[in-house]
């Protein structure tokens, strides 16, 4: 340590030794940013790309400019894609909606934080539905649905309320779908409040009991405030989970009844990639337009992570 | 240098008389590996394919034949990569403008010079499915009869007979409806057999050549023909002809309506017979007619056609001529379509099934078939334009008053898609 005092030594270092440790963190970097850029920012440029042509994925790329976009808004003289409003609104329907998920997991986790024989199993149990495919969990809530032979309408039966068909009903099929998404969603969440109450400190509710807190109250000053990276990261979650919905779409309704619970996802899949698609520059202008979608959540959960990281320091 | 052309002229004089024997006795000396990749991957097809494969192995002693099969519905999408990266020599897909995309691309081989040797003239009736700007892409192996299945044992309990005219056709639905039943079931889910629906009314009313011209966007969905297709389906809907939420079943989830009775018949391909037997209709209970009449109109059917092609990056180009020459062979032919496969052989030459359905097939198809032969809405239609216009009869299906709004947007892609 103290004989090596003197300069010469420096110069005596290979080039690598004395930029050790302002290179070895883009060392370590490297692959990530190699694979990041390689199959996820090369793919984003690339479809932006093909959005201002016509393609079939096979032949010649002709290029269109911003055709596409403008029949996708509607701009100019045309009406705006009717299927892409569809798309959009469900869209909305189920970022709202999905929305539900987080108060949900927040009741069922509050529910089972409590110390009775056997509550491994029961949380256990609650937590099935997010382990389980998404296929399945499609496919089991399209039988729950079904218009005849449906336990929901063997009940609605019972009670003589008449039948439903909710994913035969352009009105209702939407709703049904999320429905069936917000069953592992609600999960999902429970898992991770669950884990935010094991980390809420006991002496503070000590506290607060002392002071007369109890109830809501006391949920709502003491306890949800403890929680709030959970509820940071539940959000996260959910609204990425409601974007990405796609499987639930394909398996219980594939879009229909007449495209009717379509979503910009899945308009997507089927203009680009499905048996009667390849239309890929329509398909990438769709994308892109949900990339900005989403773009603006993304700008938002990291705008709110950093404000977060300077409020710590 | 004059010797050495001279020596090449007469080796190759002589490759061309050798293979130009070869060719005669219809026995190449084929030699290298031959890769089929097909898409016949149910039960029975496959073990066709499979069986296809290993005679043709065991005639050329020299091939080796390297079949690979891939799931039906997957292949749909796979074919594009499949054909532009090494390519097999051999594929399975199907006829007309579904072939479009690849031919315009360059991806199939132009197989016209096989087309145009004389044992070809036994397919002669499925050319036109297989040409695309006078040439020919592919040879067919196989098709099916459309029509409509019934079940002859209500039919005869409520006194009915196989109705050959639309009028008749209502009578017998609205005494079918009266007793309780349903006249047809259907499963639309998957939106094609709205299309086949569309496709026989159409036909039927306007005839299969307008039928074509509205395939090739040369009519306008909007057209008051059109509108007379449409009115005359939904007198069907408007009294209750079709089973309750069909919107929400497959193809094969509505088979049970019929196997239990609630609905009397099912326009569909041959290919519903099998499951239908294997449920437990026996071919008393089972019957068959041709769509009735609508208009005073040559009858158009729907037949839709499975093909073999050559992708243009194929390696061993000379094999898979020479297989295509071998599955539509007349003894061939006769082989999978009687056996496995329950369906029609596209060689006029080979000998038809002794199966009740497929001789009445067969016989409508030559005789009372007049107005031509269709694949089916969704190999007619451009893609775009048929899945459009599948949604669109969906809904009319469950919605009939929104027809106006239906045509419109039809319309709007007909505008679009055809240039």
């Amino acid at each position: 340590m103290s004989a090596p005092a003197d300069t010469p030594v420096t110069s005596n270092r290979g080039w690598y030794r004395r930029n050790e440790i302002a290179i070895t963190p883009w060392l370590f970097l490297i692959p990530g940013i190699v694979f990041f850029s390689i199959y996820v920012v090369m793919p984003i440029f690339q479809s932006f790309w093909i959005s201002f042509h016509e393609w079939d994925g096979l032949g010649d790329k002709t290029y269109v400019g911003t055709a596409h976009y403008e029949r996708l808004l509607g701009i100019g003289d045309q009406k705006m894609d009717r299927k892409f409003e569809v798309s959009f609104w469900n869209n909305i329907k189920w970022l709202v909606l999905y929305l539900l998920a987080i108060p949900m997991g927040l009741f069922i986790a509050l529910f089972l934080n409590q110390t009775v024989r056997g509550i491994r199993l029961y949380k256990s149990l609650f937590f099935f539905p997010f382990v389980i495919s998404q296929v399945v969990v499609g496919l089991v809530f399209s039988w729950f649905y079904l218009p005849r032979e449906g336990l929901l309408n063997a009940i609605l039966g019972f009670f003589n309320m008449g039948s439903l068909n909710i994913l035969g009903d352009p009105t209702m099929a939407t709703y049904g779908i999320i429905a069936a998404g917000l069953w592992p969603q609600t999960a999902y969440c429970m898992i991770l409040y669950l884990t935010g109450l094991n980390a809420v400190d006991p002496e503070q509710v000590e506290a607060a009991r002392l002071d007369g807190a109890k109830g809501h109250k006391m949920l709502w000053y003491v306890i949800l405030p403890q929680l709030k990276p959970a509820t940071f990261i539940a959000f996260v979650v959910t609204i990425i989970g409601a974007l990405r919905s796609f499987d639930l779409i394909s398996i219980m309704t594939n879009g229909g009844p007449f495209g009717s619970t379509r979503v910009l996802s899945f308009y997507m899949f089927e203009e680009s990639l499905s048996e009667f698609g390849f239309r890929m520059g329509y398909g990438s202008a769709i994308a892109t337009v949900l990339f900005f979608i989403m773009l603006g959540f993304i700008v938002y959960f990291l705008y709110s992570m950093w404000r977060e990281e300077k409020e710590a320091r | 240098m004059r010797s050495i052309i001279k020596a090449s002229v007469a080796t190759l004089t002589a490759t061309t008389i050798l293979a130009g024997a070869a060719f005669a006795d219809g026995h190449a000396k084929l030699s290298g590996e031959l890769n089929i990749t097909s898409d016949m991957s149910n039960p029975a097809p496959r073990a066709v394919m499979e069986r296809l494969a290993a005679q043709f192995d065991e005639k050329h002693p020299n091939l080796t034949v390297n079949l690979t099969v891939v799931d039906r519905e997957a292949w749909k999408t796979q074919i594009r990569n499949s054909l532009s990266a090494n390519a097999p020599d051999v594929v399975n897909w199907y006829a007309a403008n579904r072939m479009g995309p690849y031919v315009s691309a360059g991806l199939f081989e132009d197989i016209s010079d096989v087309w145009a040797e004389p044992a070809f003239e036994a397919l002669a009736s499925t050319k036109g499915a297989m040409t695309i700007d006078g040439k020919q892409w592919g040879v067919p192996y196989t098709y099916y009869q459309w029509g409509i299945y019934y079940r002859e044992d209500i039919f005869k309990e409520l006194g009915l007979s196989e109705p050959a005219t639309f009028d008749e056709e209502m009578a017998n639905c609205a005494k079918i409806v009266e007793s309780g039943r349903k006249c047809y079931t259907i499963g639309s889910k998957f939106l094609w057999t709205a299309g086949g629906w569309f496709d026989y009314m159409n036909m039927r009313t306007n005839g299969f050549d307008f039928h074509m011209e509205l395939a090739q966007g040369s009519v306008e969905w909007t057209d008051e023909r059109v509108r007379e297709t449409f009115s005359n389906w939904r007198k069907l809907i408007d009294m209750g002809a079709f089973v309750d939420d069909h919107q929400n079943y497959s193809w094969q989830e509505a088979l049970p309506f019929m196997v239990k009775g609630e609905a009397t018949a099912y326009l569909m391909g041959n290919f519903a017979v099998a499951p239908l037997r294997e449920a437990g209709l026996t071919d008393d209970q089972l019957g068959f007619y041709q769509f009735p009449l609508i208009a005073d109109v040559p009858q158009g059917e729907d037949a839709p056609t499975d093909t073999f092609h050559i992708p243009s990056g194929a390696m061993n180009k000379d094999a898979a001529r020479e297989f295509l020459r071998f599955v539509t062979s007349e003894a061939v032919q006769s082989d999978i379509n009687g056996n496995e496969l329950g369906q029609l052989p596209v060689n006029s030459a080979s000998s038809v099934a002794d199966d009740k359905f497929i001789t009445k097939g067969f016989d409508m198809l030559s005789n009372n078939a007049k107005g031509g032969v269709a694949q089916f809405f969704d190999r007619d239609f451009p893609a775009e334009m048929a899945s459009a216009g599948m949604e669109g009869l969906q809904e009319f299906m469950v919605f009939p008053d929104n027809l106006d709004d239906i045509l419109a947007r039809l319309e709007e892609t007909r505008a679009r898609v055809y240039k």
